[in-house]
């Protein structure tokens, strides 16, 4: 039992299962799934689906925080995406082929893994801080969106393209599929090969890492043009959701989310040890969070105060300190007991 | 002995210290900003465009000061704008309902303070990560806003109204309340960052912690008052851009945090912690003032450029930055 309590992922999990809870409790029925012209519909597979931007942008930040880094420039990528894909079809002589929505998503993915190339190179190659490194493309990032979508919120119609984010395949939503798809093969790669363990060797110590024959230099760039490639393929179903390419708000706040996400799941900011089954859970936090909003009730200008005090729960909780604290506090009782 | 002693040679050839040398960057960058924009443009440095620069960025000098004393520490605060809506928001609401301006303005003001020692408690005790704990910051000050007012609210408050629209004009310059606030705020933090004990423990935390705490230094407590002195700067701050707008709204100041930090890189701090100067981050502050400036006067440029050029002038700065520091080493 102890152990399962000192679990890292013990809390974020409590607090998932909490607001489920909260939400079942409310409407009893919210957790089922029922069939509809062969897809699946219910609550559980609207969280999958709104989940997958975020699960996209959080895998790539795991990783670059497992480096010690930070993308901060995340949410301007998938803005930048959306406005490229959705500016190349809108531009094309024949939007709604299956033709155009292809090249749209290269050009754009081609794009942010120049971006992602961008970040990389300040980071690895000339050693600037991250956070400052990516501070840039983020001031000037929606700028650029704004520069390709002429400041127009681009609307275009483009079927195969919208599949995107409201397709179905085999019962399940398309972005859900790529999302969960993309986090497999990330763990399954990073978790198989000896890279992860790299990746954390690089974020624990980079110069005795690099003494120690890794490559630090070349994985700090790949993991930024990684980030900046799934920005990108979140800010196409940014983009097919909406059909609408809106550089001012598409992405607004997702790093902060992704980073929140990371850290509730128990990746330290500090570098190092990263766990993408954390991320997952953190990211299923932040869904359910919104979900939760709606259906208990709560105004939906309120949601920031509701993450504010998930967050400084779940951090106060992970807490060494704190947890020491309780600690103590539990043995005195036990003496205070044994005494009486 | 006699090899430590001999001088080294200063990197420049005009014996400038080091350390001023990213500030001075920033102002020369500043000069020419004006001396082209008083080339391309008629008008542009009369005193009526420039008193307009100060009195527009008079709520974010105040911003950026408190950033200063944080980033200072090698922390960094992302509540700033957030907490600064919940100031305006609070100072409109409180007066609306007919409380005095006198009991407003320190609740107001108050309400930053106590934000920001929260977060600072959570850094310092807790070990949260500055960044996280300052997110979670400003999660709550943005929710807190809703709760007072989802709504724009009109300030009418006469005596509040008097106060905001009072000011100095001397031939076409102008001075208003808010500016004095800023200036008297930038004098107070020079005097404490070069004047006090705790301003030396501010810069020894920034260039070291574990150094600092070996020195016997007040790290603990060092480290805990910036994230407060941050806040209330940001409330501060509130109190200024709702005199400015007249009004108060749960969602102005949405990424002026960014501004800030933009401003205090700008300004020639380095993020890592223990360089930087107080008025190198009001010449930041007035660089993005102009640029804004600029591209208002060119008329044919979307604003959209702004983001743009802050992003190239970023990244100008920091790689220039990058350069100087190598040199040092």
């Amino acid at each position: 039992m102890t152990r399962i309590y000192k679990h890292r992922l013990f809390w974020p999990a409590i607090a998932l299962l909490a607001l489920l809870l909260a939400c079942t409790i409310k409407r009893p029925d919210i957790l089922g799934i029922s069939v509809l012209d062969g897809h699946l519909f219910g609550a559980p597979i609207d969280i999958l689906r709104n989940s997958s931007p975020l699960l996209l942008v959080a895998v790539g930040m795991t990783l670059v925080i497992a480096t010690r880094g930070i993308d901060l420039s995340v949410g301007a990528t998938v803005a930048i995406s959306g406005a490229v894909a959705l500016t190349f079809i809108a531009s094309s002589a024949n939007p709604g082929s299956a033709g155009t929505a292809v090249g749209a998503v290269i050009v754009a993915l081609g794009l942010c893994l120049i971006l992602g190339a961008f970040n990389g190179v300040l980071v690895a190659n000339f050693g600037i801080q991250p956070i400052v490194a990516t501070l840039i493309l983020m001031t000037a990032g929606r700028g650029v969106a704004m520069l390709i979508t002429n400041g127009q919120i681009t609307t275009v119609n483009s079927a195969p393209f919208s599949k995107l984010a409201s397709g179905y395949v085999l019962g399940l939503p398309v972005a859900a599929i790529i999302a969960y798809g993309v986090f497999a093969v990330v763990a399954l790669v990073v978790r198989r090969t000896a890279l992860g363990m790299l990746l954390e060797a690089v974020g624990i110590n980079p110069e005795a890492s690099r003494l120690s024959g890794v490559k630090s230099r070349t994985l700090v760039f790949t993991v930024y043009v990684l980030c900046g490639l799934l920005s990108g393929l979140a800010g196409l179903i940014f983009a097919g959701n909406t059909m609408a390419a809106d550089a001012n708000n598409a992405g607004l706040f997702i790093e902060l989310d992704a980073i929140l996400a990371v850290v509730i799941g128990g990746t330290s900011l500090a570098g190092g040890k990263f766990n993408l089954a954390g991320t997952m859970i953190g990211v299923l936090i932040i869904t359910t969070l919104s979900l939760a909003v709606t259906v208990l009730g709560v105004s939906p200008l309120v949601t920031s105060l509701f993450k504010a005090i998930v967050v400084i729960a779940v951090t106060l909780m992970m807490s060494t300190r704190l947890r020491a604290m309780l600690g103590s506090l539990r043995e005195r009782r036990r003496y205070q007991e044994v005494g009486a | 002995m006699s090899i430590l002693s001999v001088p080294r040679k200063s990197v420049s050839k005009l014996n400038v210290d080091r350390r001023y040398l990213p500030v001075l960057g920033t102002v020369v960058v500043f000069g020419l900003m004006l001396v082209i924009g008083g080339v391309r443009y008629e008008n542009f440095l009369s005193p009526a465009v420039l008193s307009n620069l100060f009195i527009n960025n008079a709520h974010l000098i105040v911003l950026a000061a408190g950033m200063t004393f944080v980033i200072l520490t090698g922390g960094i605060d992302l509540s700033v704008g957030a907490v600064l809506a919940l100031s305006s928001v609070i100072t409109a609401t409180m007066l609306n309902a007919g409380i005095p301006l006198s009991l407003v303005l320190p609740i107001a003001i108050l309400s930053g303070s106590i934000i920001g020692l929260g977060m600072g408690v959570m850094i310092q005790y807790f070990e949260v990560q500055p960044f996280v704990a300052t997110l979670a910051g400003m999660f709550l000050a943005r929710g807190l806003c809703f709760i007072f007012a989802p709504e724009s609210v009109p300030i009418r408050d006469e005596g509040f109204v008097a106060l905001s629209s009072w000011g100095v004009s001397a031939g076409r310059w102008r001075l208003t309340a808010a500016v004095v606030i800023a200036v008297l705020v930038i004098a107070g933090s020079w005097w404490v960052l070069h004047r006090t004990r705790f301003g030396r423990t501010v810069y020894a935390v920034g260039g070291g912690e574990q150094s600092a705490t070996l020195m016997g230094l007040r790290v603990a407590r060092t480290k805990v008052v910036v994230y407060v002195i941050s806040g209330t700067c940001a409330a501060l701050g509130g109190i200024l851009f709702a005199m400015f707008s007249r009004s108060g709204y749960a969602l102005t100041g949405v990424g002026m945090e960014l501004d800030a930090i933009a401003a205090v890189v700008i300004g020639g701090t380095l993020l890592v912690g223990g360089m930087g100067f107080i008025l190198g981050s009001v010449v930041g502050v007035m660089v993005l003032g102009l640029i804004q400036t600029i591209i208002t006067f060119e008329g044919t440029l979307s604003s959209w450029w702004t983001k743009i050029v802050i992003g190239g002038l970023l990244l100008i700065f920091v790689v220039l930055q990058r350069i100087l520091t190598l040199r040092r080493n």
